[in-house]
């Protein structure tokens, strides 16, 4: 559209913008370099990146922002282009077709008609006249519009239909509009983060992922339970956690969330990404004594000194790690303490969880296992807020709307003429439609078909 | 009886159903070409039975969901879905040589199902990320585009062959459908697949929200299945409003199924998301 009066920059600004050359080169382009990311693992550690690349490349990628390229500065250029070339080919374009498409008396070109090879012709033995009534009937009940005019070779019959969904396709350029909107809204005003709870704790703040630093939440959130179940197989089938919300330290709402299921609470939704173990408060140890045979069960609490019995000495439980290394295997869950026995010189003890047994190795005096002990996990949640999540899902509406549309619907436009010849007249269907012409042409054949049994109908009576 | 074996039986018989196609083709037999359209019902009929009988025997193992959770599951509802688009066209076209390449890759994808000896064919119980709603609508979405972009490269092949041969010289390829029935078919396929392929991406995008908190993340497997929308995209822009035909369109159709059987393939290769759909290490 070339603007009269405006600037030749104007218009050649604007003619650039509104070149489908450019849409092909930017969807190019896009498809093109997303390809990188894909292959280059995105936000790894730079030690990682100097590994795998070597310190040379390793510079050249980093000034090109490879390593986190969807949110480099290029990539948006390209973007931030294609939302020009959508926005300004369909302004372009829907000012031409405007006029089209909303028109109160939409004007028909009879020679087009003509023209077309879309056509169907009878000739029946009944007056124009009668035919008119018949027709238009036939029209008005297939199309939304329908119209009679008097031609120069007798009447024609105009019907037509899907004149708005021209429209489909400025609705599917819209939709990738909104889509990129609500990305820029969420990226704006909304944050992901993350926070681990241990069971029975309660946070009121959590950690944003893009720079680690601490969002205080206007409440506060309690996990009351964590729980893991298992297939038969050892698979995990679900995580659990029954989350509490307070409002100033009183509890107003409660929910189980389970992947797939999160608790949305103002505008903060919470979901189930992690969990971990935490080391129990207390544990239960066996105490086998060599000398007499005897078991005992004592209880004790983290950093504390317990006496053992028959004198065995004294037990404090420093530490719980996962995944202990002894000699070269992974023997799974342990509890660190230390043994004083009278005046030697402490010993470290290993605990293992799954291997009651180990202690024995020592060949101390006493035999040490743990008996039981309550197994704390922490829940690890996944917190976003995106305020731009409902523009992306009207865009995602009208993008399968627009495409349907604009794919399998069309403009359809049908007209019969008639023409008399004596007692007999001419009948011709023809069509025309903006695009998918199969349908058209099938319409055609419909209308004719019934014409032909209408007709025949009307002369046994 | 149970699903591996009518999948096995139905591998064969999709086997039968492209040499038979080749067959008719070749030597010209228009009975033969009515038998390959035969045994592609019954390849149909096995393929589904097959799909039913597992989503059954997952019940029957208390862990019932639908055959959509893994590699071969998918490869599987690949070739279902190939089949019956491919009959649609074969009833409303009226022409089976379209068959002699679109039913080599039904077969092929399910034989890659069946025999390959990194395909896990069990039944396995669903991974707490995978129970959701959303698996039915976003697999079954997903499929129908690939199936549909994979018809539309088997047409767009038939097309450069046949444009090679301009004076028709060649007695095999002269059989093909003419041209400009094969590049409206590809773009017939492709406005199908890239409206299911949209409905898939869309229908991930908003599985990805309620489960982790996010619409879109640069995945691999999302940026390839962006990719691929990209190259359609430009197609469908190309076609419409630049009027490209034939030769250029038949080849970025090509382009474009490669970029599918990336986005299908590529979790083995590339971390990410979605590695349920990868091959059992």
């Amino acid at each position: 559209m070339k603007k009269e009066g405006s600037s030749p920059l104007y218009n050649s600004i604007w003619q650039f913008f509104s070149s489908v050359k450019l849409t092909v080169f930017v969807l190019l382009a896009l498809a093109v370099t997303s390809i990188i990311g894909t292959l280059i693992p995105q936000n790894a550690s730079p030690a990682e990146y100097v590994r795998a690349f070597g310190e040379f490349y390793y510079r050249i990628f980093f000034v090109l922002d490879i390593f986190d390229m969807y949110h480099a500065w290029w990539f948006q250029l390209l973007i931030i282009l294609l939302v020009f070339n959508i926005v300004v080919c369909s302004i372009d374009r829907l000012t031409a077709t405007w006029k089209i498409i909303f028109v109160k008396e939409p004007v028909f070109n009879v020679s087009r008609f003509r023209r077309t090879s879309d056509q169907e012709s009878l000739t029946v033995q009944q007056e124009a006249k009668t035919l008119e009534a018949v027709c238009s009937s036939l029209m008005a009940k297939n199309f939304s519009y329908s119209r009679t005019e008097t031609v120069d070779r007798g009447i024609c019959i105009f019907g037509e239909k899907g004149r708005w969904t021209r429209l489909g396709v400025y609705t599917v350029h819209l939709s990738v509009v909104l889509l990129l909107l609500g990305g820029l809204i969420g990226s704006m005003f909304g944050f992901e983060g993350f926070v681990n709870i241990a069971e029975g704790e309660t946070v009121g703040s959590i950690r944003l992922r893009s720079n680690n630093s601490v969002y205080p939440l206007h409440f506060e959130v309690r996990c009351d339970d964590f729980n893991i179940t298992f297939y038969d197989s050892g698979m995990p089938s679900e995580y659990r956690s029954r989350l509490t919300v307070l409002e100033k330290g009183q509890p107003v709402y409660q929910k189980d969330i389970i992947v797939n299921d999160p608790l949305r609470y103002r505008g903060i939704n919470l979901f189930q990404s992690s969990y971990g173990t935490l080391p129990p408060r207390q544990i239960t140890l066996n105490i086998e004594s060599n000398a007499s045979g005897m078991r005992y069960r004592k209880t004790v609490v983290f950093g504390q000194t317990i006496e053992l019995p028959e004198n065995l000495g004294t037990f404090t439980l420093n530490d719980f790690q996962s995944a202990y290394t002894f000699r070269g295997q992974n023997i799974g869950d342990v509890f660190l303490g230390t043994l004083l026995q009278n005046s030697n010189t402490p010993v470290s003890l290993v605990l293992p969880v799954r291997f009651p047994v180990f202690d024995k190795m020592r060949k101390g005096d006493a035999v040490l296992s743990v008996a039981e002990y309550q197994q704390r996990y922490y829940t690890g949640l996944q917190v976003t807020k995106d305020p731009g999540v409902w523009v992306v899902y009207i865009g995602f509406i009208l993008m399968i709307a627009g495409c349907f549309v604009t794919f399998f619907m069309s403009h359809q436009s049908l007209c019969i003429e008639i023409q008399s010849a004596g007692s007999e007249s001419r009948i011709t269907v023809s069509g025309v439609a903006n695009k998918n012409k199969l349908a058209v042409m099938k319409k055609v054949k419909k209308i004719a078909e019934t014409l032909r049994q209408l007709t025949e109908n009307s002369e046994i009576q | 009886m149970n699903s591996s074996i009518i999948l096995s039986v139905t591998t064969f018989v999709y086997g039968l159903t492209a040499f038979l196609y080749i067959f008719a083709w070749v030597f010209r037999k228009p009975f033969s070409a009515r038998l390959a359209n035969a045994a592609a019902l019954v390849g149909f009929g096995g393929n589904t039975l097959g799909i039913i009988l597992r989503w059954v025997e997952s019940y029957q193992l208390n862990i019932g969901h639908a055959p959509l959770s893994n590699l071969y599951e998918s490869l599987v509802f690949f070739s279902w879905t190939i089949i019956v688009l491919y009959l649609f066209i074969e009833l409303k076209y009226k022409n089976r040589t379209i068959g002699i390449i679109v039913s080599p890759i039904a077969f092929l994808a399910l034989a890659y199902a069946s025999l390959s000896p990194n395909i896990n064919d069990a039944i396995q119980p669903l991974l707490p990320a995978l129970k959701s709603n959303w698996l039915i609508a976003h697999v079954v979405t997903c499929f129908i585009g690939y199936a549909a972009f994979a018809i539309a490269f088997g047409i767009s092949l038939m097309y450069l062959v046949k444009q090679k041969d301009p004076d028709q010289s060649n007695s095999l390829v002269s059989h093909f459908p003419a041209l400009q029935v094969l590049d409206e078919l590809t773009h017939q396929m492709v406005m199908f697949g890239f409206l299911f392929l949209s409905i898939g991406i869309i229908t991930g995008a908003v599985w990805a929200n309620s489960a982790w908190g996010r619409y879109w993340g640069w995945d691999p497997k999302e940026t390839w299945s962006l990719i691929t929308w990209f190259v359609y995209a430009t197609l469908l822009h190309a076609r419409l409003m630049r009027g490209w035909h034939g030769r250029r369109i038949a080849l970025l159709s090509i382009i474009g199924f490669g970029a599918v059987l990336f986005t299908y393939f590529s979790v083995n290769y590339l971390p990410g998301l979605h590695s349920y759909g990868a091959m059992s290490k």
